[in-house]
């Protein structure tokens, strides 16, 4: 007899670089395609999405610190990575995904990433395709760079479970930013198993944080924190949204939402330098010419 | 200082192992994918210019083999390379990006063996460099849209590319990764005394599974390089090294709708104000003339230093000078290797002497060069005249020139004093200085509190008779496209 019992993976939140349970200690279950019970992910808190915003602040300098060329090739490794592992995206998509063909779940996949490598290649480029010398009249050097805005909160779409939240989160960290992802609520293990990726490609600890739970109880605590400075709100829905987003305004805090066109996850219309460029600042600077 | 006791203070001898190196004692043409022997089965000899020892013998492509390549370059561009989408282009690219990361070593110990460079730079700047640049341009083959607003970038179709023997594989990867990032398909020619990284480059090809053809690799002498640039069947040609063979080939190609860029000769200006750091200038002025055996066509190889402070940088740079280590480019402490061939160290020490007949005054540090080879110590000039030929010829050597000047305009009416045009060297703590200096340079690439700086990044390429077109960046695309409506 050759059957053996599997060993079940815990599926558990990414704060900080370490995969690490709600300090409230609940978990909710997590039920996939046909009502399966496919685990018991946590049900993060308020503290928790606090510490991952800490987490993603102490990460940022550091981040952005690294040459465009290193973010590059840390991105490019993810695909590389996330390529390795293909199979284990390809089942977590399509169990979690009510009538998810095979080869739907294949193409999410596949999508995903590719479009870690399409970011990947922007880490050393967009700064020459969205900035450049300002010809001002007068003997004045004036050159426009965009910088990161510094943390980032994601609110993933629920749905599909994989594509959507690399397709937020790469052109976000690309630039130097550095995230707190609130994951999809209803499938959240595709984002931990992503999370496991990111541990293994040499991200930084704190670059991406993977926050699971319950939206009600999450988005609050993410949209008011002042050391958020832009925010992500796709994964919302439209109360959701509007109350983030006056949450938000209290701290300036710039919301971005994809715009119908992006929600095409498998289109290039889903990606864009244009989204890269939505959590940068543009950074003048002015030196005078003279001998 | 005084010697302590009996210490020797000498560095040790710290060879690189040549082990990571495989040689063939023969090497075919790479065409079509394949390696083939050449039609006319001539060879020549690539040797050790650090030993004089030749290393392999190397095919020499004839026409009939440059009509063989050509040929399938074409067929590979109309036969998928042109339609490829590019994201697949780009996942080609860095292929090759990675897996000449992971044989850098081995392609670094194979540079230095065949051009003589110190296997420092080799091993920290020619093959990083070259592996970084294919990465770069893997990730323009998916955003050319973004590159050229308004406009589609189409391929241009099959690209003749002849390189030099300075930076043997990182040229390769200058001209390669932006043409292949572009949709196009290419017939490289390395340079005679330097063919071995290509032809490593040439298994890292195939190792990528690039579709045969994509790329072809044919070694050979100048009537080789001359075939392939007027063939027919080619659309574009791409040439960096001297400028009198640019200036023939932009007369055979005159005339042919062949499109062609040049990264030719260089005659840089180094230039100090009084204001400057000077310790860091040292530092800048030795890499900017003594970086590869100053065998860089962007070498800082005139200093133009103020007068109030000529005398304490001159000072400084001869002391700097005396620590410079020459001699077996295999051993990690060496600064300055052996000179790539026998002809050029003809040529330097030619011009060395036209300068010392000439009125000005040599310097070189006291130091015991290698029996066997072809090595010429750092060299210094000083009372030179903007009228002697140290001044005004490139001399792709260890020699440095230096020039003195009063004013800020001095500076640039000399700086510019050269039919030449590709990088300049501005020395001052003063930002705004800086700025207007670069502003007045009649130069492609401006170094400010540095020199001799390289990014996949940054264009890089010349005014004037340095040439034209650039490489690097967004700017590098641009002579690789057809800009469409």
């Amino acid at each position: 007899m050759s059957s053996r019992l599997s060993v079940n993976k815990t599926y558990k939140q990414f704060v900080g670089g370490a995969f690490e349970r709600s300090e409230s200690g609940r978990s909710y279950p997590v039920v996939g395609a046909g009502e399966q019970l496919l685990a018991h992910a946590v049900q993060g808190s308020r503290k928790d999405v606090r510490d991952a915003v800490a987490a993603a602040r102490s990460a940022q300098s550091g981040w952005a610190g690294r040459t465009a060329y290193n973010r590059g090739q840390i991105l490019y490794r993810v695909a590389e990575v996330m390529e390795s592992r293909r199979d284990e995206f390809c089942a977590e998509v399509l169990r979690a995904t009510e009538g998810c063909s095979e080869e739907a779940a294949a193409t999410e996949t596949a999508t995903a990433i590719d479009r870690w490598v399409w970011y990947a290649g922007w880490a050393d480029k967009f700064p020459t395709v969205l900035g450049g010398a300002n010809p001002v009249a007068g003997p004045y050097f004036n050159l426009s760079v965009p910088e990161p805005t510094g943390v980032v909160g994601i609110v993933a779409p629920d749905e599909p479970p994989l594509l959507p939240l690399v397709s937020r989160l790469a052109p976000v960290i690309v630039s130097g930013n550095t995230a707190v992802v609130l994951a999809s609520e209803r499938c959240p293990l595709a984002a931990v198993t992503l999370a496991e990726t990111l541990a293994l490609s040499d991200v930084p600890a704190g670059v991406v944080n993977i926050i699971t739970g319950h939206r009600d109880e999450l988005v609050p605590p993410l949209a008011g924190h002042v050391s958020v400075d832009s925010l992500d709100l796709t994964g919302c829905n439209s109360e959701q949204g509007g109350a983030a987003a006056r949450q938000a305004a209290a701290t300036i805090t710039r919301v971005v939402s994809a715009s119908a066109a992006e929600r095409q996850w498998a289109d290039e219309a889903a990606q864009s330098p244009y989204l890269i460029d939505a959590f940068c600042e543009t950074k003048t600077v002015w030196h005078p010419k003279g001998r | 200082m005084e010697p302590v006791g009996d210490f020797n203070l000498e560095y040790a001898p710290a060879p690189e192992s040549t082990a990571p190196v495989k040689l063939a004692s023969q090497y075919g043409l790479f065409v079509g994918g394949e390696m083939v022997e050449p039609a006319a089965g001539a060879l020549a000899p690539t040797i050790n210019p650090a030993t004089g020892e030749a290393l392999a013998d190397v095919s020499v492509a004839d026409a009939a083999d440059v009509d063989r390549a050509v040929a399938a370059a074409r067929a590979a561009w109309e036969g998928g390379w042109r339609d490829l989408s590019g994201a697949e282009r780009a996942k080609y690219l860095y292929r090759v990006a990675r897996l000449l990361q992971e044989r850098a070593r081995e392609f670094a110990v194979l540079e230095t063996m065949d051009g003589g460079k110190p296997i420092r730079e080799s091993r920290d700047l020619d093959i990083p460099l070259a592996a970084a640049h294919f990465f770069h341009y893997a990730g323009w083959a998916d955003k050319l849209d973004y590159a050229f607003s308004g406009r589609r970038a189409a391929p241009i179709g099959v690209a003749a590319q002849v390189i030099p023997w300075n930076f043997p594989l990182l040229m390769a990867a200058w001209k390669l990764a932006p043409a292949l990032a572009c949709g196009n398909t290419a017939v490289l020619k390395p340079a005679p005394t330097t063919p071995l990284t290509a032809l490593l480059l040439a298994e890292v090809l195939r190792d990528a599974e690039l579709p045969p053809g994509v790329v072809n690799i044919i070694t050979g002498n100048d009537a080789t390089g001359a075939a392939l640039v007027s063939h027919p069947g080619v659309d574009k040609v791409a040439f960096t090294g001297s400028t009198e063979v640019g200036r023939a080939i932009g007369a055979e190609l005159a005339g042919t709708p062949k499109r062609l860029t040049l990264e030719l000769g260089g005659k840089a200006a180094n230039i100090v104000f009084e204001d400057a750091a000077l310790d860091q200038v040292t530092e800048g002025i030795v890499n900017g003339i003594y970086f590869n055996g100053g065998q860089v066509c962007c070498a800082g190889s005139r200093l133009l230093v103020q007068e109030t402070v000529a005398d304490a940088v001159i000072g400084k740079l001869q002391r700097r000078m005396d620590t410079l280590r020459v001699g077996d480019p295999l051993d990690k402490n060496t600064d300055i290797g052996a000179i790539n061939s026998q002809a050029q160290l003809n040529r330097i020490t030619e011009l060395v002497a036209s300068g010392v007949a000439e009125g000005a005054e040599l310097y070189t540090p006291e130091c015991v060069l290698p029996e066997q080879g072809f090595f010429h110590p750092p060299a210094l000039f000083t009372n030179v005249s903007t009228a002697h030929r140290i001044a005004q010829e490139e001399i792709f050597g260890p020699v440095l020139s230096v020039l003195t000047f009063r004013t800020a305009e001095e500076a640039v009416a000399k700086a510019n004093n050269t039919p030449y045009g590709l990088s300049a060297g501005i020395w001052t703590e003063k930002g705004s200085r800086i700025l207007w200096m670069a502003d007045q340079m009649q130069a492609g690439v401006v170094w400010a509190n540095t020199f001799n700086r390289f990014d996949p990044a940054s264009p890089f390429g010349g005014y004037r008779e340095s040439g034209y077109g650039r490489e690097g960046g967004r700017a590098g695309l641009l002579p690789y496209v057809d800009l469409v409506a």
